[in-house]
């Protein structure tokens, strides 16, 4: 649950809202995948569609809408995004940088990815900055702890950060350019940094069972 | 150690081809049709012998679960739901099978649907893994194009499909019941039991709800047998597992290995040892964020596994190792799992609701020591008080890491306040 909800001010809150004819056919599809009568389950893929049409966040009038083409009841959609902790209800800077802080990330080195990020934005976690480029947030456990430290930049996960590659990362997209995902230091994924200590044979084949009597040797090919 | 022929997971780290041609050049998708054809009973017999428990978290026997689903049609559809909203500090295993062995989970699927009459299984994963949910989903088109899922699944006769669908973004969504209610539209707020999911789980329907890595190990364990899975690990304890090893080792890594390890073996063949050498290590969290840690004097001999971490009063959780060496604020780590779970209650049930906030706040002062010696007791009874009091468990997994604190580390606390009253008086003189 979302322990502050912050609710767009009524200036920023446009007057009207509706999917593009493009959303709305994926909108369709979406509702598509539930039983009949069950529309109701596709209430977060398409508040997720309507908050990315909308720059990144949902205005009252987007909630009405989602809320009209499912059938529900508004406060059921209110009751959701006020929820999820993904669901933006004010603005957001373009990119919204999520910087894990939870314990794997803290063990090692989010203190100083944090500070590094407020350095470069100029800002503080829960501020955007002026030029509504980017947003800052601690976020809890993203699930890439073996990856630690690391923050989430959009839809992508940035890796085995340190201060100085944060800060790169955050330069580059100063910069208008798109900074490659994943580990920062070279690493492929959740494998070991150094040595592989396993997947290194040839991989056998999984067997069916060939007979009931016949034990399957440990360790065998 | 653990052979690469044992393993389940021979993609683990996505260094080979992990599309549909990919993964069945590794055994997936490997005569599908014919272990469906053996039939619901025989799968589930299967399951139950190989003495798969739930990879979640609770450890739950996954094949009498499977057993719980209606044997007779009874009009209502079946459905399975995938618990794939990871979100357990410190876990980071089934990210990896979704985005490098995505086949597996789907095969198992069909499989897993197979036994409990479900035609439809949704994947339900936490929003912020979206690169991860667009890997199963091509991995799912590629399946359904060759018509391995879909009306006829591999020609068995069996229709099947396989939903993805995002979260947004709540720890809560991973407890079963929060996940049906999201999943039906609503806020994830945790359903009272009985009735349990296969009597009435989603849309009312008998469901069965199952962790990622449980369901992606199922097809391997039929296609080589329950013997091969029960032969490793331990009686009640049997098979591999995904552990995640995080915090302070020279390599964090995600790896496959067998159940029971030893948590210092593990440590030292896959993640290159603690930082500083193993002397060097304070404390380990072995299952997650929910689990009580462990000081070094039981680390050094604890098996990795559901009744050898119990019986050290921990538990093995979702297998996510968090090392912390001597350099860690043992009292600051704590306090900042505190503060996870109060950003996490979904704030139905009182005791969890208050309690997460209060214990935090208590936690708080508790790092910086200025509490009396009389409020550790008191931090333990309340912390007594939220555990099993609450709908669901996140109340209980709030209050195990403050316990195991207090278990293993009441000098440091002690340590603190005193340190803290020598800091006042200096102060005030």
């Amino acid at each position: 649950m979302s322990d502050e909800v912050r609710m767009g001010d009524a200036a920023d809150q446009p007057q009207a809202f509706v999917l593009s004819d493009e959303n709305r056919e994926k909108a369709q599809a979406m509702i598509s995948l539930f039983p009949e009568g069950r529309q109701a389950s596709a209430v977060l893929p398409i508040l997720d569609l309507a908050q990315r049409q909308n720059d990144g966040w949902l205005p009252r009038v987007a909630l009405d809408y989602v809320a009209e083409l499912l059938g529900i009841p508004r406060i059921q959609v209110y009751e959701v995004a006020t929820f999820y902790s993904m669901l933006n209800l004010a603005p957001v800077g373009r990119h919204h940088v999520q910087v894990c802080t939870n314990l794997s990330c803290w063990l090692r080195g989010s203190d100083d990815v944090l500070t590094a990020c407020k350095n470069v934005l100029g800002i503080e976690p829960g501020e955007t900055t002026d030029d509504g480029l980017f947003t800052l947030s601690e976020a809890e456990c993203l699930g890439a702890c073996v990856n630690a430290p690391m923050m989430q930049i959009g839809d992508d996960y940035y890796e085995d950060l340190d201060a100085g590659s944060a800060q790169a990362v955050l330069t580059a997209l100063t910069e208008g350019k798109t900074p490659e995902p994943g580990p920062q230091n070279g690493r492929k994924g959740c494998e070991p940094a150094g040595k592989l200590t396993s997947l290194t044979d040839k991989p056998a084949k999984a067997r069916r069972k060939k007979a009931p009597a016949t034990p399957v040797e440990k360790g065998g090919a | 150690m653990l052979g690469d022929s044992d393993r389940i997971f021979n993609n683990l780290y996505g260094f080979k081809d992990t599309s549909l041609t990919g993964a069945r050049a590794l055994g997936d998708w490997d005569g599908t049709r014919e272990l469906i054809a053996k039939g619901r009973e025989w799968i589930i017999e299967e399951v139950k012998s190989s003495g798969l428990r739930g990879r979640g978290g609770a450890g739950f026997g996954a094949g009498l679960k499977w057993s719980f689903m209606p044997k007779e049609p009874s009009g209502r559809p079946h459905y399975l739901v995938i618990n794939a909203d990871e979100g357990e500090p410190g876990t980071c295993k089934d990210r990896e099978i979704m985005r490098s062995e995505p086949h597996k989970l789907i095969e198992g699927a069909l499989l897993a649907g197979a036994a409990m009459g479900a035609n439809t299984a949704y994947c339900y994963i936490r929003g912020e893994f979206r690169r991860e949910a667009e890997a199963l989903e091509r991995a799912a088109d590629e399946a359904r194009e060759a018509g391995l899922i879909g009306a006829d699944a591999c020609g068995s006769g069996f229709a099947f499909d396989f939903v993805v669908h995002l979260g947004a973004g709540a720890y809560i969504c991973g407890e079963e019941t929060g996940l049906l209610e999201s999943l039906e539209g609503k806020k994830g707020t945790p359903r009272l039991k009985p009735p349990f999911p296969a009597a009435a789980g989603l849309y009312g329907c008998p469901t069965t709800v199952n962790n990622v890595e449980t369901i992606a190990a199922v097809p391997t364990i039929l296609k080589r047998g329950a013997d091969w899975f029960a032969s490793l690990g331990r009686p009640n304890n049997t098979g591999t597992k995904l552990f995640c090893i995080s915090g302070h080792v020279n390599d964090p890594c995600t790896v496959e290995e067998e159940m029971s390890i030893p948590l210092r073996e593990l440590i030292e063949t896959h993640a290159g040892g603690v930082r500083g050498g193993w002397d060097n290590l304070l404390a380990v969290i072995p299952g997650g964020s929910s689990v009580p840690l462990l000081p070094k004097s039981i680390c050094d001999t604890v098996l990795m596994d559901f009744d050898s971490l119990q019986a050290v009063k921990s538990g093995l959780g979702t297998a996510a190792v968090m090392v912390m060496d001597k350099s860690t604020d043992i009292v600051r780590a704590i306090a900042r799992l505190s503060k996870f779970y109060m950003h996490e209650s979904c704030g139905q049930c009182t005791p969890c609701r208050e309690g997460t906030g209060w214990m935090w706040r208590m936690m708080e002062r508790f790092v910086v020591g200025n509490v009396s010696e009389e409020e550790i007791d008191l931090l333990d009874e309340v912390s007594r008080q939220i555990e099993g009091h609450t709908i669901c468990a996140l109340g209980d997994a709030a209050a195990w890491p403050v316990q195991g604190l207090i278990r293993h580390f009441r000098p440091e606390l002690e340590r603190r306040i005193e340190e803290y009253r020598a800091h006042a008086a200096t102060r005030a003189a």
